[in-house]
């Protein structure tokens, strides 16, 4: 009896590897589908902008750059998004035939309604930045975050996380979070890759021991890298 | 092809494998982190009308000017107040954790009253009448038995309306004994008394100077007014003047300034007159000064007995070294040097003090830019004689239980004398009062400290917290915390100009509390007769009107009152006064136990982030103190490497640590930064009361050391103590 019972086992065993690898192969392909493309599709709302905005038409128009629109106000803090009453300077008349702007003066000029923009670099409340310390003091590049927005034509869509409610350009546009270039990501790893690569100088000169003790000069290193983070208040610099 | 059971579940696990290596897990969990974050129901605190109200903190002698902002009645952040001529829009990190000590639970909430044994933590709860009547019944009890010079008190300073009605308050009753806590301002102002003839505080112009030679002065560690020195630190930075730091331990100061010193311990005057040798002898020294008195005699001391060599053999600093430092010094053209050790808790040696001012007066900065100023204290409490009984009259001439006045001429109060004084039966008290100290946790020798004030037969406190001393006495009464009350702080620690604060409520006050100022006249008015009579004025906010006049509505204006020119005294140098004469004989002061038992020395060290006077650390910052200062439940001794080798210590491993007057068991941190064959610990931690975040963590400094009397001040003048570690 038992032998019988072996010999079938082998027979079933042998004839299922088949589909066994097949379910397998099956179901790792139906996951790496649903993984790598229907869940970055479900993950993401798509909405577009009220207006589509072409920044290359505009950087042509103005005298200083980015700056033109995105300034530094008095006190040093930064304006962002422009205002309606900034736009309004030049647009207060439809100037042309565009019908983004027909659509712009009609709909938010005519009634001096703000222009709703769906912001896509917008941070969690938590989170304090200051543009001044990264641009004026750091002198670093709007496109190291921003990329090379100035270059853009129309106004890409804006996805938003249905789960958290944030931009899907703070987590990236790689669902893996793998990143190519300094502005695909804005979490805080991103800001940290950058803040433990800069070095603060320090400049300790000391003495070796006092003659009568076991000299053992002290030497402190330079280029802390950690500094910048952990240099002011910690913590509260970047957290609110 | 059939699919059964096995063929399914190899979909599954295929499935299961392909979507581990897809972002899906992954961005999930960081999603949902945040989804979970913004839950409505995650404690957020309730939204209200947003307000600032400014006013003065009084958590340390800084008195910095804070701005706090309310959510309704709520504080919820304190900021530096903006224009605040002290810390101009900065603050510390115990600053802003004052609203942690508005809603702490170490608060006491009523007036309690001890049922239990002393420290057994028993207390019954009373209402004010009772409380005030119970203190006026023993005061009169003590008072008919003319012994009302026995009564004493002890307060966290001596200028400014609060511990001037405890002054005014035992001097209509009869005593001499009103005690303050210890500083080194109490040294430096007998410096000033000795040396220039003036009763003024020691200010420094420390934002003009242009080279600062620190004697172990924590300037970014909590020295003077801590958060103004912060910013004249980061102002030296910014221009480029140069800070130098003598001292045996990298401490943050040193580390941060522009050269580290190291030296052996005790010797700092020893260098001072080294370096004031080699300044007259290059005749860099400022030419009108040298018509002072007693120039002559230091300059043939320093010359004598301060030679490069023999000071480079006391202090172990090289020659080359030395005669650089006194070069750079005296041809800066705006140089300051300071002393005071770590945050200047402790008075230090007088001789130290007066080596150093002696090297400022010889680079001529005396009352100069940036340099040392005599400041006068603002003379604005101008109230009416007290009318003496004739108990009061007895009582207020008898001696003073510290020797203060009597033995020590110059000083004024001498507490860190109080314990031997009782314990050796030499003098007693029958009843202490304590407001805003805690000496029981930080004078040193704190358990001689307590044996004393268990012979005390009646402790008031008007603590607001439960703080050692307060868990030791009679009676609380407590006061209002500073973020309720009423309260003029006239700034001392080091500023050059005066100033005067006014700390007011921001919100009303949470518990069954008192100002001080209040419960002391109330008491007052209690005994009747010519004690209540001192006290004419219905409360303490009418009485702290009329002494500030016109002055008060500036304060409710703008926080503060400033004078507009600053003021300083100046009397005849004099060089070489009486109390300089043994330094002819270099001895640093002396250290307790004996080198066989003893073998290393053990020093205290101080950090922003550890709070050691009458405030302990609030959770926020306690919770910023590294673990190579706190690790765990235990403090971290720092050792050099070298002599952890030879004692067979390794990293974090605990040790007993041994001193003539106490032990503890330590971990031991091995540490570059301090001198083979010393060892150092932290102000700030073993405390027995405050609530479950500080009490229980570390150990308490002050246990392990005692007092040393300054031949001359008679201050403590203690900066170590020897030492044995060994291991566990
Ligand atoms: S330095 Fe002192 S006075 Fe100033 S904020 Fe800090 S604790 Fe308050």
């Amino acid at each position: 009896m038992s032998t019988q019972d072996d010999k079938a086992k082998e027979v079933s065993a042998d004839g299922a590897a088949g589909p066994i690898i097949l379910f397998f192969i099956l179901g790792l392909a139906a996951s790496l589908v649903l993984g790598w493309v229907i869940f970055p599709k479900l993950l993401y709302s798509q909405k577009k902008q009220p207006i589509d905005f072409n920044h290359v038409l505009h950087v042509e128009a103005v005298d200083e750059g980015c700056e033109s629109c995105h300034f530094f106000r008095e006190d040093g803090s930064f304006s962002g998004v422009p205002k309606l009453a900034q736009c309004v300077e030049c647009h207060g008349d439809v100037q042309g035939e565009n019908p983004n702007e027909i659509k712009f003066v009609n709909d938010y000029v005519a009634n001096g309604r703000e222009v709703p923009w769906l912001v896509y670099a917008r941070q969690p409340d938590c989170v304090f930045f200051s543009h001044a310390a990264h641009v004026k003091k750091a002198e670093m590049e709007c496109s190291t975050c921003h990329e090379h927005i100035g270059e853009s034509e129309h106004s890409r869509v804006y996805e938003e996380n249905r789960i958290t409610g944030y931009s899907r350009d703070i987590w990236g546009k790689n669902i893996s979070g793998l990143k190519s270039n300094t502005w695909d990501r804005m979490k805080m790893d991103d800001c940290a890759e950058c803040h433990a690569t800069k070095e603060i100088k320090t400049d300790v000169e000391t003495l070796p021991w006092p003659l009568n003790w076991a000299p053992l000069p002290y030497e402190k290193q330079t280029g802390n890298q950690a500094s910048i983070k952990t240099v002011k208040e910690a913590c509260f610099v970047c957290h609110k | 092809m059939k699919v059964g059971r096995r063929s399914f579940l190899s979909f599954i696990i295929g499935g299961a494998a392909g979507t581990a290596i897809t972002p899906l897990p992954w961005k999930l969990m960081d999603d949902a982190s945040i989804w979970s974050q913004n839950w409505p129901w995650t404690p957020v605190p309730p939204d209200g009308e947003y307000s600032y109200v400014n006013s003065v903190c009084t958590l340390c002698p800084g008195g910095c000017g804070i701005s706090v902002r309310k959510v309704d009645d709520r504080v919820v952040k304190i900021e530096g107040m903006k224009g605040y001529p002290v810390n101009a829009g900065g603050i510390c990190v115990l600053g802003l954790s004052g609203h942690q000590l508005l809603y702490s639970p170490t608060r006491v909430k009523s007036p309690l009253k001890r049922v239990g044994k002393r420290g057994e933590g028993k207390w019954e709860k009373i209402s004010w009448d009772e409380a005030i009547s119970e203190v006026a019944k023993k005061l009169s009890e003590i008072r008919s038995k003319g012994e009302s010079h026995s009564v004493g008190s002890i307060v966290n300073a001596d200028s400014g309306t609060i511990p001037n009605l405890f002054k005014r308050f035992l001097t209509a009753y009869g005593s001499p004994n009103f005690m303050t806590m210890p500083s080194m301002q109490d040294s430096y102002k007998m410096t000033l008394q000795l040396m220039q003839g003036v009763n003024a505080q020691a200010g420094f112009d420390a934002e003009n100077a242009d080279f600062i030679l620190s004697f172990g002065s924590g300037i970014i560690d909590g020295w003077g007014s801590p958060v103004r020195m912060f910013k004249a630190n980061s102002t030296w930075k910014a221009n480029g003047k140069k800070v130098v730091q003598i001292e045996p331990r990298l401490s943050n100061t040193a580390a941060k300034s522009d050269k580290w010193i190291p030296i052996k311990p005790g010797t700092e005057a020893a260098l001072a007159l080294g370096l004031a040798n080699v300044i007259i002898t290059n005749s860099q020294h400022s030419q009108k000064i040298s018509q002072s008195s007693g120039f002559e005699s230091f300059k043939k001391l320093v010359q004598n007995e301060y030679s490069t060599d023999k000071v480079s053999q006391i202090t172990g600093i090289d020659s080359a070294s030395i005669v650089s430092l006194a070069k750079t010094f005296a041809s800066a053209s705006k140089p300051l040097a300071i002393c005071g050790r770590g945050q200047g808790s402790t008075p230090g040696s007088l001789n130290e003090f007066m080596a150093v001012h002696a090297l400022n007066a010889l680079v001529g900065n005396i009352n100069e830019q940036g340099g040392v100023w005599a400041v006068p204290e603002v003379d604005y409490i101008k109230w009416p004689e007290v009318n003496l009984d004739e108990t009061a009259t007895n009582g207020v001439q008898k001696e003073r239980v510290d020797g203060a006045g009597s033995e020590y001429p110059h000083a004024k109060s001498l507490l860190n004398r109080l314990a031997e004084v009782v314990n050796s039966g030499d003098g007693s008290l029958e009843a202490l009062f304590v407001t805003g100290a805690n000496p029981l946790y930080s004078m040193p020798d704190s358990k001689a400290m307590k044996k004393a004030f268990d012979s005390i037969p009646f402790v008031v406190s008007f603590s607001s917290y439960m703080d050692e001393t307060a868990s030791n006495s009679d009676l609380i009464l407590p006061n209002h915390v500073c973020l309720e009350r009423y309260e003029d702080v006239p700034t001392t620690a080091g500023l050059q100009k005066n100033i005067i604060g006014l700390t007011r409520p921001v919100v009303k006050p949470q518990f069954s509390t008192k100002n001080v100022g209040d419960t002391i006249m109330l008491i007052a008015k209690a005994l009747g007769g010519s004690i209540a009579e001192a006290f004419p004025w219905d409360s303490y906010e009418a009485c702290l009107k009329e002494t500030l006049g016109a002055k008060w509505d500036v304060l409710v204006e703008n926080g503060f009152w400033s004078d507009s020119n600053s003021k300083t005294v100046s009397g005849e140098f004099n060089f070489y006064p009486k109390a300089m004469e043994s330094l002819s004989n270099f001895s640093p002061v002396s250290l307790e136990g004996s080198t066989a038992s003893y073998p290393l020395v053990l020093i205290p060290y101080d950090s922003i982030r550890l709070a050691n006077g009458y405030i302990g650390d609030p959770p926020f910052v306690i919770k910023a103190v590294e673990d190579t200062v706190l690790n765990g439940k235990a403090a971290c001794v720092e050792v050099n490497p070298k002599t952890g080798k030879e004692l067979g210590l390794t990293e974090g491993r605990y040790a007993s640590l041994h001193t003539p007057r106490g032990k503890a068991k330590v971990k031991v941190h091995l540490y570059e930064g301090i001198m083979p064959g010393i060892i150092a610990l932290p102000r700030g931690l073993g405390h027995t009361a405050y609530d479950k975040y500080l009490a229980g963590k570390g150990c308490n400094f002050n246990e392990l050391i005692g007092p040393a009397e300054d031949p001359v001040s008679g201050l403590d003048a203690a900066w170590g103590i020897r030492a044995r570690l060994t291991k566990v």
